[in-house]
C-alpha cells in the first residue's frame, strides 16, 4: 500500500493532462440550461417521515455547480436519507427538490441526470470490472466503440488499468472503491452523490483518497455531494459544509467558518475539540464584553454582532489557549483573559501536545500546542502555569 | 491417551461416514443391480441365471462370471419400447421443469419481496401441502379432473366451455399432477436466492438507469441462476423416474421410463431386462448432474 501511496502523485499529474472533459453526453435526459446565480441543484424544505419519526426535518439547501459539498453529522442524523431523496430511491413526504429549475422529486431514479456511489458500493457481482463500468453505459444507449473508450478512460481514470476482467470479490477494498467511483462517474452526471465514500478504508489509503478525489472533482468540473459523519473529511475536501442532526440541517458554511464560527453550542462541540464556558453576559466596554462565568471568573470576549438573549456559553478552541509560566503582560497581545491552573494531563502527539489544566474553580481547560522545536520544554503534569487567550478568540453561544 | 486422538477419532468418523454411506446404500445396491442386469432371466428362485454360488470355490464363479453378458442393453438400444419411454421421460421432465420454472419464479420472487414478517407464512403456506400424503393428493387431483369433477364444473359455470372436457387419462392430467406436485422444490431454492440478493444492487441498477424490467433481466436474473439450476435439478431428476404421477392420470398409450420398469419387472417378471433399464436411467440422469457440478465449478473458479 506504501507503493501505491508513494506513486499517487505523479500519476495525478500525468492524468492530469487531458484537462479538457467533454460536458455531460449521456446524463442528459434532463437538458440544463441555468440561469446566472441559479444554484445547480436547489433543497426546499425538504421533509421525509418514516412512521412517526422524522428522518429529514424540513432541510432547504442550495448547491451550486461544480462545488464539493459535504453533508457532514452524526450517524442516524439523516444523511443517507437526504441523499436517497435526490438520488430518487425515497420520496420526500414534502418540499422540492430543483436540478436545474425542474422539479424532479418525483422523477424515478433511472431517469435522473444524477449518479450515486453507494456506501456499501453495490458492485455488481456477477459483471467483470469493466462491465460494471459498462453498465450505465449500456443503459444509455451509447454506441459499442464509444463505450469501449468511455470504460478505459475511466479505468485510466481511476488507476485500475489492467483489471478489466477481475470480477468484484477478486479485488481489495480500495480496489472495489475505484471501481464503484468510475461506475458512478462514467456517466457524467450533473450531480455526484457519494455516500461515505471513504468509510471502508484505512487511514492512509482514507487520506490519499481524499485527495485524489478532491483533484477529480476540480479536474471534471462536476459537482460532488459527499456525505460523511467524519468532520475531518469534510474539513479537508469540501469547499462547503453542511452540518446535520437530528433531521435538521443547522448549519451551512465554509469549513473555516464552521470551525471558527460554529452558529451553535452543539456544533461548536461536534467539530473539533473546544472548552466552553457558561456564564451571564455584563457590560460592555470599548468593542468587549464581560461574561461573568460559573468555572473561568469573568471573561472578556470581543463583543458580538447579535444581540444576546440570557444564558451564554463562551467557547475557545484549545489551540488558542497558550500556557506560561509567568501571566503575560495585559497590552501584550490581547491577553485579557489569565486562567491560573495546575497542569493535570499531558497527551504528547507528536506535531503537538495537549495539556488539561485544571482550574482553582475545579474546571478544566485544554490547550493544544505546536511542537515547534525538538528540545523538551514542555510542561510538566503537577506544575502550575497560567492559561491565557485573547478576547477575539472567544466565541460566545447561546446555550 | 492424548486428547487430540479421542478428538480425531469422531471427527474421521464424520469425514468419512458420506463415503461410508455412498458404499453402503448406493454403490453396493448399484453392483447387485449391475449384475443382474448383465445375467439371463430364467424360471427360477431368483428368476434369472447365473446365480453366484460362493461355496463353489474359484472355478464355480468363475464360470457364472462367464454367463454374463450385454444382452439386456443391446435390447434396450434394439427396441423402440425403451427407447421411446426414455425419450418421453426425457420430454416429460424437460417440459414440466420449463413449465414449473414460468410457475415458480413469479411466485418465488413475490414471496421474496414480501414485507419481512409475512415470508415464514408465505414459506408455510408452501409446505403445507407436504403434511398430506402424497397419494391422497393425486387421488384428490384425479377427483377434481373427472368427468364432472370440480374442474369441468367451474369451467361449465363459467362459462368457458360448453361441454365437460376429458381431463383424466390426458397428458394435461399429467402435467398438471407433476407441476403440482413438485412446485415446491422448484420454490425453496428459488426463494432461498432471491431472497437473500441485495436490495441496494437493484437501486444502483436504477442509479444508472436501468428501468425496473432491465434492471430485472440484468441483475436479478443472472443473481438467481444458482436457484434457479438447484430447482430444475431437484424437479428434473425425480420427475425423469417418475411412475406413481403418469400411472394414475396420464394415458396408457405412452409410457414413461419409470412405467417400462415396472412393467418388466412385475409384468413380465424379467428382472434383468428391468436392471439394464434402470441402469441406463441412472446412467442417463447423472449426465446432467455432472454437468451442473462442472459449472457450479466453473463460477467458483471464476470468483
Ligand atoms: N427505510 C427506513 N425505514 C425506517 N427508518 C429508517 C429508514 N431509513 C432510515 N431510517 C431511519 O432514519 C434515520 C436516519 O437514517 P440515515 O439517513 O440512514 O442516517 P445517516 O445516514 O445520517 O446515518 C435513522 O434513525 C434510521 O434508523
Ligand atoms: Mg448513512
Amino acid at each position: 500500500m506504501a507503493e501505491e501511496i508513494q506513486k499517487s502523485e505523479p500519476e495525478l499529474e500525468r492524468a492530469a493532462e487531458p484537462a479538457k472533459i467533454e460536458p455531460p453526453v449521456v446524463a442528459a435526459s434532463l437538458p440544463i440550461k441555468l440561469e446566472p446565480d441559479m444554484p445547480l441543484l436547489r433543497i426546499e424544505a425538504v421533509a421525509k417521515k418514516f412512521g412517526n419519526f422524522r428522518a429529514v426535518d424540513h432541510v432547504s439547501l442550495d448547491v451550486r455547480a461544480g462545488e464539493f459539498f459535504a453533508l457532514l453529522g452524526p450517524s442516524g442524523c439523516g444523511k443517507t436519507t437526504l441523499l436517497r431523496m435526490l438520488a430518487g430511491f425515497e420520496t420526500p413526504d414534502e418540499g422540492r427538490i430543483l436540478l436545474g429549475g425542474k422539479d424532479i422529486a418525483h422523477v424515478l431514479p433511472h431517469e435522473r441526470p444524477v449518479n450515486m456511489m453507494f456506501q456499501n458500493y453495490a458492485l455488481f457481482p456477477h459483471l467483470s470490472v469493466r462491465d460494471n463500468i459498462a453498465f450505465g453505459l449500456k443503459r444509455a444507449g451509447m454506441a459499442r466503440v464509444d463505450i469501449e473508450t468511455r470504460v478505459a478512460e475511466m479505468m485510466a481514470l481511476v488507476r485500475l488499468e489492467g483489471m478489466e476482467k477481475r470480477k468484484p470479490d477478486q479485488l481489495s477494498g480500495g480496489q472495489r472503491q475505484r471501481v464503484a467511483l468510475a461506475r458512478a462517474l462514467a456517466r457524467r452526471p450533473q450531480v455526484l452523490l457519494l455516500d461515505e465514500p471513504l468509510a471502508a478504508l484505512d487511514k492512509k489509503l482514507r487520506e490519499s483518497t481524499q485527495r485524489e478525489l478532491m483533484e477529480l472533482q476540480r479536474r471534471l468540473g462536476m459537482t460532488f455531494i459527499v456525505v460523511t459523519h467524519d468532520q475531518e473529511e469534510a474539513m479537508t475536501m469540501a469547499s462547503r459544509i453542511g452540518v446535520m442532526d437530528a433531521g435538521r440541517l443547522d448549519q451551512v458554511a465554509t469549513p473555516r467558518d464552521l470551525y471558527e464560527a460554529p452558529a451553535s453550542r452543539w456544533i461548536a462541540e461536534f467539530v473539533g475539540d473546544i472548552n466552553l464556558f457558561e456564564g451571564q453576559p455584563g457590560a460592555a466596554e470599548g468593542g468587549r464584553l464581560a461574561v461573568s462565568t460559573r468555572d473561568a471568573g469573568t471573561l472578556y470576549v470581543t463583543e458580538p454582532r447579535k444581540a444576546l438573549k440570557g444564558a451564554v456559553s463562551v467557547a475557545i478552541r484549545p489551540e488558542k489557549v497558550k500556557l506560561s509560566r509567568r501571566a503575560p503582560a495585559v497590552d501584550e497581545a490581547n491577553a485579557f483573559n489569565r486562567l491560573e491552573g495546575t497542569i493535570t494531563d499531558v497527551s504528547y502527539l507528536g506535531g503537538q501536545t495537549t495539556y488539561k489544566v485544571k482550574l482553582d474553580s475545579g474546571a478544566t481547560v485544554s490547550s493544544t500546542m505546536a511542537n515547534t522545536t525538538r528540545i523538551v520544554d514542555a510542561y510538566l503534569a503537577g506544575q502550575r502555569v497560567v492559561a491565557w487567550f485573547t478576547s477575539d478568540d472567544c466565541l460566545v453561544l447561546d446555550q | 491417551m492424548s486428547a487430540r486422538r479421542i478428538f480425531a477419532r469422531p471427527a474421521r468418523f464424520a469425514a468419512i461416514a458420506p463415503y461410508l454411506w455412498m458404499v453402503l446404500f448406493f454403490l453396493v445396491p448399484f453392483g447387485f443391480v449391475l449384475k443382474i442386469a448383465l445375467s439371463q432371466t430364467a424360471i427360477a428362485q431368483p428368476p434369472y441365471v447365473p446365480v453366484f454360488d460362493f461355496m463353489g470355490g474359484r472355478e464355480a464363479i468363475t464360470a457364472a462370471l462367464e454367463q454374463l453378458s450385454f444382452d439386456n442393453f443391446k435390447l434396450l438400444v434394439s427396441d423402440d419400447l425403451y427407447i421411446l419411454s426414455y425419450l418421453r421421460s426425457l420430454t416429460v421432465a424437460l417440459v414440466s421443469t420449463a413449465i414449473l420454472l414460468l410457475i415458480g419464479y413469479p411466485i418465488a420472487y413475490g414471496m421474496a419481496r414480501l414485507p419481512q414478517r409475512w415470508q415464514p407464512v408465505a414459506m408455510m403456506l408452501v409446505i403445507v401441502p407436504f403434511w398430506t400424503s402424497f397419494l391422497i393428493r393425486i387421488y384428490a387431483w384425479i377427483n377434481i379432473l373427472q368427468h364432472d369433477g370440480l374442474l369441468n364444473t367451474v369451467l361449465l359455470k363459467l362459462h368457458l366451455v360448453s361441454a365437460p372436457l376429458v381431463w383424466l387419462s390426458t397428458d394435461s392430467a399429467m402435467y398438471i399432477g407433476i407441476v403440482y406436485s413438485y412446485l415446491p422444490f422448484m420454490i425453496l431454492p428459488l426463494y432461498a436466492t432471491l431472497a437473500k440478493m441485495d436490495v441496494s444492487l437493484l437501486e444502483a441498477a436504477a442509479d444508472l438507469g436501468a428501468s425496473p424490467r432491465q434492471a430485472f433481466w440484468q441483475v436479478t436474473v443472472p443473481l438467481s441462476l444458482p436457484g434457479v439450476g438447484a430447482g430444475a435439478l431437484l424437479c428434473f431428476i425425480p420427475i425423469v423416474g417418475e411412475f406413481v404421477i403418469p400411472d394414475l392420470l396420464a394415458g396408457s398409450d405412452a409410457m414413461m421410463i419409470g412405467q417400462t420398469l415396472w412393467l418388466e419387472f412385475f409384468t413380465n417378471k424379467d428382472w434383468p431386462v428391468a436392471s439394464a433399464v434402470a441402469v441406463v436411467l441412472l446412467v442417463l440422469l447423472v449426465a446432467p448432474l455432472l454437468l451442473y457440478e462442472r459449472l457450479q465449478h466453473r463460477q467458483l473458479e471464476a470468483r
